[in-house]
């Protein structure tokens, strides 16, 4: 009866779907206030039908209802609870509908915490919200349903790969999908703004937040996606330019570049038509990663789909929205108003380079990610572009980006003095300085490009921590005003110091393990050592383990450091029940100058153990660095002048409830 | 120095062109030099493949040909039906590797005539094959439904 329910609520959210799109939008156009106050709970409505339909088949995952053929083929009954429930997003048409959920979310954010938006403005972004949840809808209803039965049913399920059970893979794809179609919101505000024709400064303090929001859910969803990568898979890295990576980088690379565009809309008034493109971009881009990984086009462990009727589908719905959206660009961009002049020399001028560069490297790895399909569909050659090419790529164009990020807050608006604003970071440049010398003491091996990657890393948290010290006023006022200062300071101005800073931590940690990692594969016997990452390690032996859904073979190892023992690390080779499906657990221990990464590989003669050993240096400094992004997007996302909102018109207090 | 309108449309447009021809400028440099073209067996004779180039070959495993020699050192021969080439890995294999099964080498093709691969990758789970072998095995003619989901306990 529940996958009954699910179903029918799922119907009935697409019929919503179809007049929330409608009636409001008619509404809007005709100037009807009753027309247009049909958006808000239709929006909610919808979100609390596809919310049951979410729920029931949650329901089925939880009973392990076998009668679900979904259920059958990604669940198994002896499955921890926590991965019967990630099972539900584990699969393609239970992403599908998580994904219309947090599109549905979103949608009604917009309708309970929009009171202050211009009527007509809100009711044609909830329209477009609803006419995005139109197409995804039908596709789940037409392509991808999630409650088809089976009978008869069968007594057991088929399990759900082993190295997707995992707790930051089971909290990755909602991560993401709310990064996605987040990203949604500002595609909507977009498309409202083109057909009303008017973009202004409240305009751009409602897209930011939603905007950055998306942002911080993109960023650690990434990232988590990439620690993950970086545990479970075993193979020492960290990012592999995969096309299911790019898919989610692209997008975020274009919201990163809008969020500093929309500063320059609601400071100066001017960039409004480049914003409105970017907005379009960001989701377009989100809508053709989820094209390129639920169509099937690629094959990783994401692609799911290889049901070409669903690549199709979706690709309609991408030639619909982003040929649509586009047109109506072309069409109404021009009649929108440009605002506040600069010269190029200027916090806009700074803020304009940001963007060029972020879009030119998106710009880079949409075609690297894109090339192979286009060729091998055109000549039927099969290649395939690797790290060498982004390397060659993105990093021309990221690293002069990153040069110029402590610069550009030093300038001020309108019009700027260059030599100036880089004078006053000169203690940052010998803070720079002074990595780049440490750096080349520490790790004199590596490439020479090292110090410098770390000195530049250096100069970004620098820069960022001076720039605090400098708005505070520390040098001129007596240190408890300018204390009283500094916590004074605005959200948005901690949030950019500590995202930029995060960026700089990121950086190092890059450099760190792209420059000097250490990699020995050795066999050992019990009792033997290996020297590595300036510590002894020691092969203990073996022993057999059972877990709840599979056996494994625990391989012990013992670190010392200068002859004292430091810890003990153990890596598995497991074998999951359903499937008979190995998989390799990593020994992980980290220190403060890196990570130590044991993988146990094949048995060999006489009871040795093929093994590889990795000394990551500095990798905590990525997930640090992503941290602080995500940290600064939260001081920022609650700045006071976001909670205002637009200007109010009139005084009324209001005191009804939230819809 | 404040612009007109017009000069600052000019001057965005300017930088605008500039980061796009500098991306595509790099883009095309990239492509040319940094590609990995995808081979059959077959397509290494067929094609002529020169030792020294890099490539990314894709077959199945052949039975009974994995060799693990000393110690790290692992060669098997990888085969479309209708040609084989020997592979030679240092290294620690995926754990879906085994004989008969799908799987993708990059390395490079030695004077010799056997492929010495720095990386291997196999399938990530039990129900997939890498594609460009399946499509390379369906062209030959030899695909085989085999690795479709099972079907336990369905009838």
């Amino acid at each position: 009866m529940t996958p009954e329910i699910g179903q029918f609520a799922l119907v009935l959210a697409f019929v919503t779907a179809i007049y929330q799109f409608a009636v409001p939008m008619y509404g809007a156009w005709r100037g009807d206030s009753r027309l247009m106050a049909v958006a808000p709970p239709a929006a909610l409505l919808q979100f609390g039908l596809i919310a049951l339909s979410f729920g029931c088949l949650t329901w089925s995952y939880i009973t392990s209802d076998f009668s679900v053929e979904n259920v059958v083929r990604n669940s198994h009954s002896d499955k921890p609870l926590i991965y019967k429930i990630s099972g539900v997003w584990g699969n393609h048409e239970g992403s599908m509908l998580l994904w219309v959920m947090v599109l549905a979310l979103f949608g009604s954010a917009v309708a309970a915490f929009g009171r202050n938006l211009p009527p007509s403005l809100k009711a044609r972004v909830i329209s477009v919200q609803g006419s995005i949840s139109i197409a995804f809808l039908s596709f789940i209803l037409l392509t991808s349903n999630p409650f088809n039965r089976l009978d008869p049913a069968p007594i057991e399920g088929q399990g759900l790969n082993p190295i997707l059970q995992d707790p930051a893979l089971a909290i990755h794809p909602p991560l993401l999908y709310c990064g996605y179609v987040g990203l949604s919101i500002a595609f909507s505000f977009a498309i409202a703004a083109l057909i009303e024709g008017k973009v202004d400064a409240a305009w751009a303090r409602w897209v930011r937040p939603w905007t950055l929001a998306a942002w911080m859910f993109l960023t650690s969803g990434i990232i988590l996606g990439s620690w993950w990568a970086y545990y479970e898979l075993g193979w020492g890295g960290w990012w592999f330019w995969d096309p299911v990576e790019n898919a989610s980088f692209m997008p975020w690379l274009i919201a990163t570049a809008l969020l500093h565009s929309a500063i320059v809309v609601e400071k100066r008034n001017a960039l409004k038509v480049w914003t409105i493109l970017l907005a379009i971009l960001a989701f377009s881009l989100s809508l053709v990663g989820t094209f390129l990984v639920r169509s099937g086009v690629l094959t990783s462990v994401h692609a799911f789909a290889v049901d070409p009727a669903r690549g199709v589908y979706v690709l309609g719905i991408l030639c619909v929205f982003i040929g649509g959206a586009l047109t109506l660009y072309a069409w109404r961009a021009p009649t929108i108003k440009t605002g506040g002049l600069f010269a190029p020399i200027s916090r806009e001028g700074a803020l304009v380079v940001n963007n060029l560069l972020l879009t030119a490297a998106c710009a880079a790895v949409f075609i690297g990610t894109l090339y192979p399909l286009v060729l091998e569909s055109i000549t039927g050659a099969k290649i395939s572009v690797g790290p060498p090419y982004f390397n060659l790529t993105f990093g021309p164009l990221i690293l002069p980006l990153l040069l110029l990020v402590p610069v550009g807050p030093m300038m001020s608006w309108k019009r700027a003095d260059m030599w100036a604003a880089i004078q006053r970071l000169w203690a940052a440049a010998v803070v720079a300085l002074v990595v780049a010398v440490a750096a080349m003491a520490w790790q004199w091996r590596g490439p020479w490009l090292a110090p410098l990657g770390a000195a530049l890393g250096a100069w970004l948290i620098a820069a960022s921590v001076q720039e605090m010290l400098n708005r505070a006023k520390f040098a001129s006022v007596p240190f408890a005003v300018a204390l009283a200062r500094l916590k004074g300071l605005p959200g948005a101005a901690w949030g950019m110091m500590i995202a930029h800073a995060g960026v700089g931590v990121m950086v190092i940690g890059i450099v760190g393990i792209t420059s000097w990692k250490q990699e020995i594969v050795t066999v050992l016997k019990p009792g033997e050592t290996q020297e590595i990452g300036g510590r002894t390690v020691t092969f203990i032996g073996e022993n057999p383990v059972t877990g709840p859904n599979y056996t494994a073979d625990r391989t012990r190892f013992r670190i010392s450091s200068g002859g004292v023992e430091v810890s003990e690390i153990w890596s598995e080779k497991r074998i999951f029940k359903p499937s008979n499906q190995p998989t390799t657990e990593v020994g992980i221990e980290p220190f403060l100058d890196g990570d130590l990464y044991v993988v146990a590989g094949d048995r060999a003669a006489d009871n040795g153990r093929t093994v590889r050993f990795y000394f990551h240096p500095l990798v905590w400094m990525i997930w640090l660095g992503a941290a602080l992004m995500f940290l600064g997007g939260c001081c920022s996302i609650f700045d006071r002048r976001y909670r205002v909102g637009a200007p109010k018109k009139a005084k009324i207090p209001v005191t009804q409830p939230a819809e | 120095m404040a612009m007109t309108r017009k000069q600052q449309r000019g001057a965005l447009i300017g930088a605008g062109l500039g980061a796009l021809g500098l991306a595509a400028g790099l883009i095309l440099y990239a492509l040319s030099d940094t590609i990995t073209f995808f081979y059959t067996p077959t397509d290494v004779v067929e094609k002529g493949v020169q030792p020294g180039t890099r490539f990314r070959l894709g077959g199945l495993v052949a039975d009974g040909s994995i060799v693990r020699g000393q110690g790290k050192t692992v060669s098997f021969t990888v085969t479309d039906t209708a040609g084989t080439m020997p592979v030679t890995y240092v290294g620690i294999l995926p754990d879906l590797f085994r004989e008969g099964q799908g799987v993708i080498a990059e390395g490079v093709l030695d004077a010799g005539g056997s492929f010495r691969a720095d990386t291997v990758l196999a399938k990530h789970d039990e129900n997939y094959m890498p594609r460009e072998v399946a499509d390379a095995l369906k062209e030959k003619g030899v695909w085989q439904q085999s690795d479709k989901p099972a079907k336990e306990g369905t009838q």
